[in-house]
């Protein structure tokens, strides 16, 4: 089974959120770029399939040279190689597109993304990937199974879960629940100095056009300060949700 | 021009959600001119879209679309919008219009903003605020396509009445096998819970509950409250409460009318994933504890003796205003 992650560089969970450029551009100043983490467990599943089944884990991230360092570490986790589509990410449609390309040139049994980003949070990219190429789609994806040409797949439904087949070729959107957190692999000393000779292929986009472009960022106001409610003096409280916040 | 909107029901009932963005697609019919259309799958009865702005309601009733299948779906949408020659469509942010939406974006060449919580400005270009990096910043996006494809942010818009004459119209979608690869095989639904995406409240709980087996008191708050249950990714990582229920960067986000956070810190992805929310309220004992600085309301207290308090007066309080 030949196995494509697709991996974006976001920033890490903690950072601080901050724009440039008159508020254009992410400020990338002292911020820690790491694997997103939906694509975290998608990758993690995958190793176990590679372990397991006896796959092959390819990776690839849409992105320019800054991005190498995160698709390094995918390496030294243990994919097999690498393949960094050097282009700018504008949108979902236009990252869908390069990897729709990648896929296709592949000829990829599985393809795992996660969910959504950390940082566009779009949620998109997995979906017109699958419908780019043809392909199968699972989204929300918390368990993974394949035999043969048949994946069996459980899905997060708002309120509950939902058990789903589907034959190869196919695309997952994955998120937590694809692999526990205490199962993530987290890159060995052997595995950083193997990833150095790991192939790391950079190829041309097919420099399609994005359909939508993010103009302008902006932070939430900051918000006024807490009121504190006395601890027996519970009633207050009640009354605050009641006549001024009209929440309950 | 017109602006199709997808309207879901659940068991033959229009879903909240749905007359959230028939609101939403009136103002959008407004800001662009023209009228709303929406689509629903086999749901029992859509007079209600009448008084959220609806003008003409598609129905489509299909034993084949009786479990959501999100490639029928999005072609189900994709003849609607171009029977009526939608300009724009919106459609919830629930888990399965998440699924179908870029399905349905690729089917009509069309641009699509997920995460959006205002009405577009159409002054020289289609622009769209979304939330980006979890809720930490607001994005204006601009859509280029002829059709546009909207995700409205759960309770970003709200109830918005609007009575109109709606006519209706019986639709049914060209679908074939190709459509349904994709086989359901089961659904395990919690229907006697209120679910995170739904809930206009939500009480969560942190590792200052202290152990699993004193979560009766987080269930108890939220049965008074009509709440769904939520928790901090410390206490799903232990397995105190099931992954579903982890909010925050990683987990699921929350945009209730009212969050209850009990013994949570508040760390930074925790908030990211809560600051949708309207109001929000703490209790921890620790004054220092971030999330105090992002609440409306706290209490510096001890949950053990707060929460059941809260939950005998909150009680009488349901009593005297039924």
């Amino acid at each position: 089974m030949k196995i494509l992650v697709c991996i974006s560089h976001v920033p890490d969970t903690t950072s601080k959120i901050n724009f440039t450029e008159n508020d254009t551009k992410f400020d990338t100043n002292g911020v820690q770029f790491v694997i997103n983490p939906n694509d975290e467990f998608g990758l993690t599943r995958a190793m176990w399939f590679k372990e397991k089944q006896g796959a092959t884990v390819d990776v690839v991230t849409v992105g320019d040279k800054s991005t190498e360092p995160t698709i390094r570490k995918a390496l030294a986790i243990g994919a097999d190689s690498a393949i960094r589509v050097d282009a700018e990410p504008v949108d979902g449609f236009q990252v869908a597109k390069e990897l729709a390309k990648v896929a296709e040139d592949g000829d990829y049994d599985l393809i795992i993304a996660g969910r959504e980003s950390i940082d566009y949070n779009g949620g998109m990219v997995p979906g017109m990937l699958a419908k780019l190429i043809g392909a199968n789609f699972i989204n929300t994806c918390v368990s993974l199974e394949i035999e043969g040409e048949k994946a069996t797949a459980v899905r997060e439904i708002d309120g509950g879960k939902e058990t789903l087949t589907a034959h190869l070729p196919l695309v997952i959107g994955g998120q937590k629940g694809l692999v526990e957190e205490s199962d993530l692999k987290i890159p060995n000393m052997r595995g950083i100095m193997m990833a150095r000779k790991k192939p790391l292929k950079v190829v041309e986009p097919v420099a399609e056009t994005p359909l939508t472009k993010a103009e302008k960022f902006e932070k939430p106001a900051p918000k006024g300060e807490v009121k504190l409610v006395d601890a027996d003096n519970i009633d207050e409280l009640i009354d605050l949700l009641h006549n001024e916040a009209k929440a309950i | 021009m017109s602006v199709l909107v997808y309207t879901e029901s659940e068991n033959g009932k229009l879903k909240k959600a749905a007359l959230e963005v028939a609101s939403y697609a009136k103002a959008v019919a407004d800001a662009i001119g023209g009228n709303v259309t929406a689509v629903s799958i086999n749901s029992d009865n859509n007079d209600d879209l009448a008084n959220y702005g609806v003008h003409k309601s598609l129905e489509v009733s299909d034993e084949k679309l009786q479990k959501f299948n999100a490639d029928a779906y999005a072609e189900v949408i994709t003849q609607a919008a171009k029977k009526v020659d939608a300009k724009v469509v919106v459609i919830s942010q629930s888990a399965n219009a998440k699924y179908l939406a870029p399905l349905l974006s690729v089917n009509l060449s069309a641009a699509y903003a997920s995460n959006v919580v205002d009405v577009p400005k159409t002054d020289n270009e289609f622009t769209v605020e979304r939330t980006a990096f979890t809720n930490k910043a607001f994005n204006h996006t601009s859509l280029s396509t002829d059709i546009k494809i909207l995700g409205l942010s759960n309770n970003a818009f709200g109830l918005k009445e609007n009575k109109v004459e709606m006519s209706k119209e019986d639709f049914s979608a060209e679908l074939n096998d190709d459509h349904f690869k994709i086989n359901v095989e089961s659904v395990d639904k919690n229907t006697d819970k209120v679910s995170i995406a739904d809930a206009e409240v939500v009480v969560s709980g942190g590792r200052g509950l202290k152990d699993p087996k004193n979560w009766g008191m987080i269930e108890d708050l939220a049965d008074v409250l009509g709440a769904a249950t939520a928790c901090s990714k410390p206490v799903s990582d232990m397995g105190w409460r099931p992954h579903s229920e982890h909010v925050g960067q990683t987990g699921k986000p929350v945009a209730s009318n009212l969050y209850i956070a009990i013994g949570i810190s508040g760390a930074i992805q925790h908030l990211a994933g809560i600051s949708a929310s309207k109001t929000k309220v703490v209790i921890n004992t620790d004054d220092e504890a971030p999330f105090f600085k992002a609440a409306d309301y706290g209490i510096v207290g001890d949950a053990f003796e707060v929460v059941p308090k809260l939950i005998e007066k909150l009680k009488d309080f349901k009593a005297n205003n039924a």
